[in-house]
């Protein structure tokens, strides 16, 4: 009972580094520049093609496709805010809704005529796969993977945002950006690297979820949810907030459905309005 | 009072639809069925196995040249799909309509093929009911509770005595586990456990995890083809539920032959129940086979049940034309249809006279690897398998 208990909060604490890994890109570009960007998934949608292709067409091995997702979605997330998304900055929260679900729309059209409607096949190198056993649990390997994975993107981010000349730059662009301005930073370069990275690590995400999301043209629609989830519970600003949010949906989620199968499904959803309540701006917000 | 104009006009359209059937020289046949969207394979798999008929068979049959009209649902849309068989019958004056992958789409058509008399071929939507709600209707797919039956019949007689069930929770899941349940109750199994999971679902390690707790000889399993069921499969592996003895029975679209190879290794070993496998040794399926990859582009991908089910939409509706002369006429047409017997790509079939579904033979597959490439291979099998939704 107990090691099923163990086992149960393990699978809880995978499944939340997975909405981290595909949500972690959202929370920069949303949670940090203020941009509300459904076509999020797009960018993890590109990343995870970009894997798939590699693998299936070069014989890329796996964990050597991962970087080429993150900058292949990155130089894409740059190429777009240039041409698009930069004119939209200051425009109203249902413009750059309207702007970024068209993108979405536009994307999975594109995706579907050139690799069609069916889902990509792809699998894992063999060190990935299956289960360790340690102290009388079975680990997936996958999962305790994914969990490292969260660490590392986690301790980079933090360091990045908190600790460099970069992170700074950043945060004052989004305080004030006149200010900043003045002060002598350059302000669009700050942004269109800020949002390339958001891309990136939403690329990086794609690449990683496609053995538990799949893939498919329409990913980016269907997760949809998920991104936003994980981001308006966690709150805007930090990388410790979709962190926390992401881990407590997890744990949950899973819990509830191993538990309770019957309402398993709604779990997470009544989570997220018990928490929005309590924590209307998200439980690390910084912005009431 | 518009509406009541326009209701007038469409009966009056549909009165003079049999004049007009009669003057054309061509036979349209108005395909809906979606073609975009999360659907999009339905409707491809759909047309492309029509399109292998008509390679294989020529355009032109009693005379008259054969002409498909496609409209596209975009996924489950009933009142969309109800329009479109509007206009297709009042204004493109089609002779019979096909297609129809989802069940709401389908019984949405159903009155208006009751009222203009047109004859309309389900070319996938799987729910029992569909053939009841209009004498026009027959259907050349199959239904879930004739698969899921002769899966349940079969386990019993292999010596399954213990099933834990996992089903999506939407309509053709409850139908699967219901009539699953059933057929095993009454042969004298026992269901030690069963479980809904949502159709929006990426992490199937609780639902897993359960069966693993509850030691069942077999679970049986009923998701959507694609991410859900690879999903299930990767956890199902990565747990070693297979280890634990733990065998896995599902109907056949988990397994679909247009997927298979995305859902990879994981798959090996599977049984599943079904009544079509493009690894069938026939020669019927060899020419099916054939005419698929002459007539489709190769992005159209590898050919499944649904096209499949395409091709023999196309060969009820050249029988008829054939029968008829080409002069197509609603209740003429469905008399010719009822009792028609063929040896289609995936074996013997016949239209049931009786409930205008069709009768067919349920294979027991096994996922192995042919040549290199992954197949459900057909080891045992079930003849002569009535819907078991209409006894």
């Amino acid at each position: 009972m107990i090691g099923n208990a163990i086992g149960v909060l393990f699978d809880g604490v995978a499944y939340g580094s997975l909405l981290f890994i595909i949500a972690v890109g959202l929370s920069v570009t949303l949670g940090l520049m203020n941009f509300v960007n459904l076509a999020h998934g797009t960018f993890a949608m590109i990343g995870g093609y970009v894997c798939v292709v590699l693998m299936s067409n070069a014989g890329v091995p796996f964990l050597a496709t991962l970087p080429v997702a993150f900058v292949a979605a990155a130089l894409a997330g740059l190429v777009l805010e240039r041409l698009l998304y930069q004119r939209l900055y200051k425009a109203s929260p249902l413009d750059q809704v309207l702007f970024s679900i068209g993108l979405v729309f536009m994307s999975i059209a594109i995706f579907t005529y050139y690799f069609g409607a069916s889902q990509q096949p792809v699998s894992l190198p063999s060190y990935l796969r299956g289960q360790v056993h340690v102290a009388g649990l079975d680990l997936g390997i996958y999962r305790l993977f994914l969990i490292a994975i969260v660490a590392l993107l986690t301790f980079a981010l933090q360091y990045l945002l908190d600790r460099t000349r970069f992170g700074s730059q950043v945060r004052a662009s989004v305080d004030n950006a006149t200010a900043a301005a003045g002060l002598g930073i350059n302000v669009n370069r700050v942004f269109a690297l800020t949002f390339a990275l958001g891309s990136g690590l939403a690329g990086l995400g794609g690449g990683l979820g496609i053995d538990v999301l799949g893939l498919d043209p329409t990913f980016p629609l269907k997760y949809m949810v998920y991104f936003l989830l994980v981001v308006a519970v966690g709150g805007s600003g930090t990388i410790k907030g979709p962190l926390v949010a992401a881990l407590i949906l997890g744990i949950f989620d899973v819990s509830g459905k191993y538990y309770f199968p019957q309402i398993g499904g709604f779990v997470i959803y009544a989570l997220m309005v018990v928490l929005l309540i309590i924590f209307p701006a998200g439980l690390y917000g910084r912005r009431a | 009072m518009i509406k009541l104009i326009g209701r007038t006009l469409v009966a009056g359209a549909f009165a003079a639809l049999s004049f007009a059937a009669l003057a054309q020289d061509t036979i349209k046949v108005g395909v809906i069925a979606a073609f975009s969207g999360p659907f999009a394979d339905y409707g491809s798999q759909i047309e492309a196995g029509m399109k292998a008929y008509m390679k294989q068979h020529g355009d032109t049959v009693a005379g008259k040249k054969v002409e498909l009209i496609t409209r596209d649902t975009k996924g489950p849309a009933p009142e969309t799909a109800k329009r479109f068989a509007q206009e297709l019958i009042t204004r493109d004056h089609v002779q019979f309509l096909a297609g129809f992958g989802l069940t709401p789409n389908a019984m949405a058509v159903a009155p208006v093929v009751s009222e203009a008399k047109v004859p309309m071929v389900i070319s996938n939507a799987a729910t029992s009911s569909i053939t009841t709600k209009s004498p026009y209707i027959t259907r050349v797919s199959m239904t879930i509770p004739q698969i899921a039956e002769p899966l349940a019949q079969w386990a019993l007689k292999n010596g399954i005595k213990q099933v834990y069930t996992v089903v999506a929770d939407y309509g053709p899941g409850i139908d699967a586990e219901t009539q699953f349940t059933k057929t095993f109750k009454e042969g004298g199994g026992q269901i030690v456990g069963s479980v809904r999971t949502p159709l929006q679902n990426p992490d199937f390690s609780a639902a897993t995890q359960r069966v693993k707790d509850a030691k069942p000889q077999a679970v049986f399993v009923f998701l959507p083809a694609g991410q859900q069921g690879i999903s299930f499969m990767k956890s199902f592996n990565e747990r070693g539920l297979a280890d634990a003895g733990i065998k896995l029975i599902a109907t056949g679209d988990i397994t679909d032959d247009h997927v298979l190879e995305a859902m990879g290794e994981p798959t090996l070993g599977m049984i599943t129940a079904f009544h079509y496998s493009s690894a069938h040794k026939s020669p019927e399926n060899e020419a099916f086979l054939k005419a698929y990859a002459a007539a489709n582009d190769p992005k159209v991908g590898a050919p499944n049940f649904m096209a499949a089910a395409g091709y023999d939409t196309m060969h009820v509706i050249y029988e008829v034309a054939k029968k008829l002369n080409g002069n197509i006429d609603g209740d003429k047409a469905m008399a010719a249809i009822k009792g028609m017997k063929w040896t289609s790509p995936r074996g013997p079939v016949e239209i049931d006279p009786e409930t205008r579904d069709i009768d067919q033979t349920v294979y027991i597959r096994k996922v192995e690897k042919v040549n290199g490439k992954l197949a459900n291979v057909e080891f045992d099998k079930i003849p002569d398998v009535k819907d078991p939704g209409k006894k």
